[in-house]
């Protein structure tokens, strides 16, 4: 390319309020990118150094994850793809009871993408790490041209510390155990649908979409020892129960009358067709444990905001038949399966 | 609601009733019972069977073929409803030739489809359409609408089939139907049935009328019931009480959403579009007056006509018994394919592929019920 052809381009590209295929070259653009909109959001030490790859210490056992997003659209009542991101991997975490260290973060940024609707993932993504306590270390950024993406894809991965011993896993769960959930659920489905699709005139449903970690902290302060901790996201609660119950060859009685649902997302559900325990949440929790500590860890949950509204929806059987089952409120019973095909394109 | 007490003695005054089969003819209702687990708490004297009552499940495979060959034509954009893309057609689905290229989009709303027209000038958009008379005024109001727009590149495939003319199919001797498996358990007959879980949306459109045949023809009993557990329980003891009393009439448990004439402006609406031809549905047959085409005055916007493809007529496949199914005939759980060539996830027949098919409703919730 001449010296004039890029003179251009670098000219064009820093006027321009938009991502431009020049930000994604890996010169100068990218680097004015990266100083002006990214470092400033998340600086610490081990990021601001900028080698090619953190150095960061660790001693003992390691939780490493690692999670994509490509939700449409990328803001949304309660949230957007920023926070999303944060909160996926940082729950991925919470699940197996380790505390969030280290985050990091690749951009898929489409052409064009307007920089305010960038600044405004990369604050709400940089404010979420802060509330999880996790530090981004490492990242990337890519752009594609327009059409070969949606806006934003951002794929996240993130290494904590275990902090239950053990670390909560399917294995260990026994009959008898209880099944607490931290709070209703179904909302981010219907927010990110609402927002999509506009199918009611207002819909007071905004996403959950939260870190888990300060509730699995809480439960792990108070000395409870979860059996399984899982975060129902793509495929809702239905699934999750279906694939420990599964897991463990046990099979999970839960109570209908006792699944917290918002009357918004149960109405929407109805109009909709959709089966509210098969939508996903981004900031519940589900939690297997032995029913002597089941009291004391619902007080403990209920005590943090996030777990303002934790129940109690079920319990392990001692059948061994490894299925899900869920009690009507006429009191018949049905299986639940884990979703088959999707019931919500593209939420996470 | 009903407390656990109104339950119990509704449970049990149904229990004091004679011996019983009711068929649902609506999908909603079989996804509700098999939801709440109905079954299991019902008497023994009262069986449900389920009927015709899935729009997905009775379009014929011929239909489903001729859709997938218009999604391949140059320049369509085919819009449908979610559940119509994932049905099984002799080679592939709707959602097959999507991933093959063709261009297949997924609505909410049936008036999407005119945004999507607009929106593509030099595409032309077909909307597929299925479903009974609950969805059918609403399509009436979006061709009305496509028609007042002048909206040329768009048109209509519609598969939409009509409930009251099937219901006296299915009570008459249906003959055995081509593509049925002879080597099958009741391929022929028709159902042993005393009475009907009327459809309340159906009715909400149609009323009552048209199915007082059923009790003034066929002695049975009717009762339009709501789509709440509680709904189908008050539905089934009205039933049960009518056959104590040896009546055979039609009544409404759902009145908060059906009068006795139905939508008289939707029955309007579906008249000024609509007029009934012979329609063929899967694993039943042709029956006369039992489907929807567009009347003349609108067949500019008739995708059949708009797009003459000749599709082959299909058989049904190999050991598929969607077709006694759908007709009461056979139980899901009865059918050799079930749960084990025919699941959710690798459906053989349209029963098992809509969420509100009777093989799927069976096999999601219901299995352990066997």
């Amino acid at each position: 390319m001449s010296a004039i052809a890029r003179g251009n381009l670098i000219a064009r590209g820093s006027e321009s309020s938009t991502v431009t295929l020049a930000h994604g070259g890996g010169g100068r653009l990218t680097q004015q990118l990266i100083e002006e909109r990214f470092l400033p959001r998340f600086r610490n030490a081990t990021l601001d150094a900028l080698l090619d790859s953190a150095l960061i210490s660790a001693h003992g056992r390691l939780a490493f994850t690692t999670d994509g997003f490509v939700v449409r659209p990328i803001f949304f009542p309660g949230g957007d793809i920023g926070r999303l991101a944060v909160c996926g991997v940082v729950n991925d975490l919470a699940s197996v009871g380790a505390e969030p260290l280290w985050l990091a973060a690749s951009f898929i940024l489409e052409e064009g993408l307007p920089f305010d609707q960038l600044d405004r993932v990369l604050d709400s993504m940089a404010a979420t790490a802060r509330e999880a306590g996790i530090v981004l270390v490492a990242g990337d950024t890519k752009v594609v041209e327009r059409g070969a993406g949606d806006h934003i894809y951002i794929v996240t991965s993130a290494i904590g510390e275990p902090r239950l011993d053990p670390p909560p896993q399917p294995r260990l769960i026994r009959p008898g155990d209880a099944v607490l959930v931290s709070g209703f659920l179904g909302d981010h489905g219907i927010a990110v649908l609402q927002a999509r699709e506009h199918f009611f005139d207002e819909l007071p449903v905004v996403s959950d979409c939260a870190p888990l970690w300060p509730l699995v902290r809480g439960l792990a302060e108070a000395g409870v020892i979860p059996h399984a901790l899982r975060d129902p996201t793509r495929g809702g609660l239905a699934t999750v129960i279906a694939e420990l119950s599964s897991a463990c060859g046990l099979a999970f009685s839960l109570d209908e009358d006792t699944i917290p649902v918002r009357g918004p997302v149960q109405a929407a559900c109805e109009i909709l067709g959709l089966d509210p325990l098969y939508l996903a949440n981004e900031g519940k929790l589900v939690v297997v444990l032995p029913e002597a500590s089941a009291e004391q860890a619902l007080e403990t949950l209920r005590s943090c905001p996030l777990g303002r509204d934790a129940c109690r929806i079920g319990v392990v059987l001692e059948d061994t038949s490894g299925l899900a089952l869920l009690r009507s409120r006429i009191g018949g019973t049905r299986i639940l399966e884990s979703l088959s095909g999707e019931q919500l394109p593209r939420i996470c | 609601m009903f407390s656990p007490l109104e339950r119990q003695w509704l449970l049990e005054e149904m229990g004091e009733g004679p011996p019983s089969r009711y068929m649902e003819v609506c999908g909603t209702h079989t996804v509700a019972i098999a939801r709440s687990g109905l079954k299991k708490v019902l008497p023994p004297t009262v069986r449900l069977i389920s009927g015709p009552g899935c729009p997905v499940c009775v379009t014929d495979q011929q239909d489903i073929d001729t859709a997938i060959a218009l999604a391949h034509e140059k320049g369509v954009l085919l819009a449908t409803f979610g559940d119509m893309a994932r049905v099984p057609g002799t080679n592939g689905s709707l959602a097959q030739a999507k991933a093959e290229g063709a261009d297949v989009r997924i609505l909410y709303s049936p008036f999407e489809a005119l945004r999507l027209a607009n929106e593509n000038p030099g595409r032309e958009a077909v909307f597929l359409s299925v479903g009974f008379e609950t969805t059918a005024p609403l399509i009436a109001a979006v061709v009305k609408e496509a028609a007042r727009l002048e909206r040329r590149n768009l048109s209509f495939l519609i598969l939409h089939k009509l409930l009251p003319p099937v219901m006296k199919a299915l009570l008459g001797d249906l003959p055995a139907m081509a593509g049925s498996d002879p080597s099958l358990p009741a391929t022929r007959g028709r159902p042993s049935l005393d009475g009907f879980l009327m459809p309340g949306h159906v009715c909400a459109i149609l009323g009552v009328e048209p199915f007082r045949f059923l009790g003034e023809r066929y002695r049975l009993p009717g009762v339009v019931a709501g789509f709440e557990a509680d709904d189908i329980l008050l539905a089934l003891w009205m039933l049960q009480r009518q056959r104590r009393q040896g009546r055979a009439e039609m009544e409404i448990a759902y009145r908060r959403a059906v009068r006795e004439e139905g939508n008289r402006t939707a029955q309007h609406l579906m008249e000024e579009v609509f007029q009934p031809v012979e329609a063929c549905w899967r694993g039943i047959g042709t029956v006369p007056h039992s489907g929807l085409a567009l009347r003349q005055a609108y067949s500019a916007y008739d995708a059949r006509i708009r797009f003459p493809l000749q599709v082959e007529p299909a058989p049904d496949p190999p050991g598929c018994a969607c077709g006694e199914v759908l007709r009461g005939l056979l139980s899901p759980p009865q059918c050799p394919l079930f749960g084990r060539a025919c699941t959710p996830q690798s459906p053989v027949g349209p029963c098992m592929v809509s969420s509100e098919g009777s093989c799927a409703a069976s096999y999601r919730y219901e299995r352990i019920c066997r």
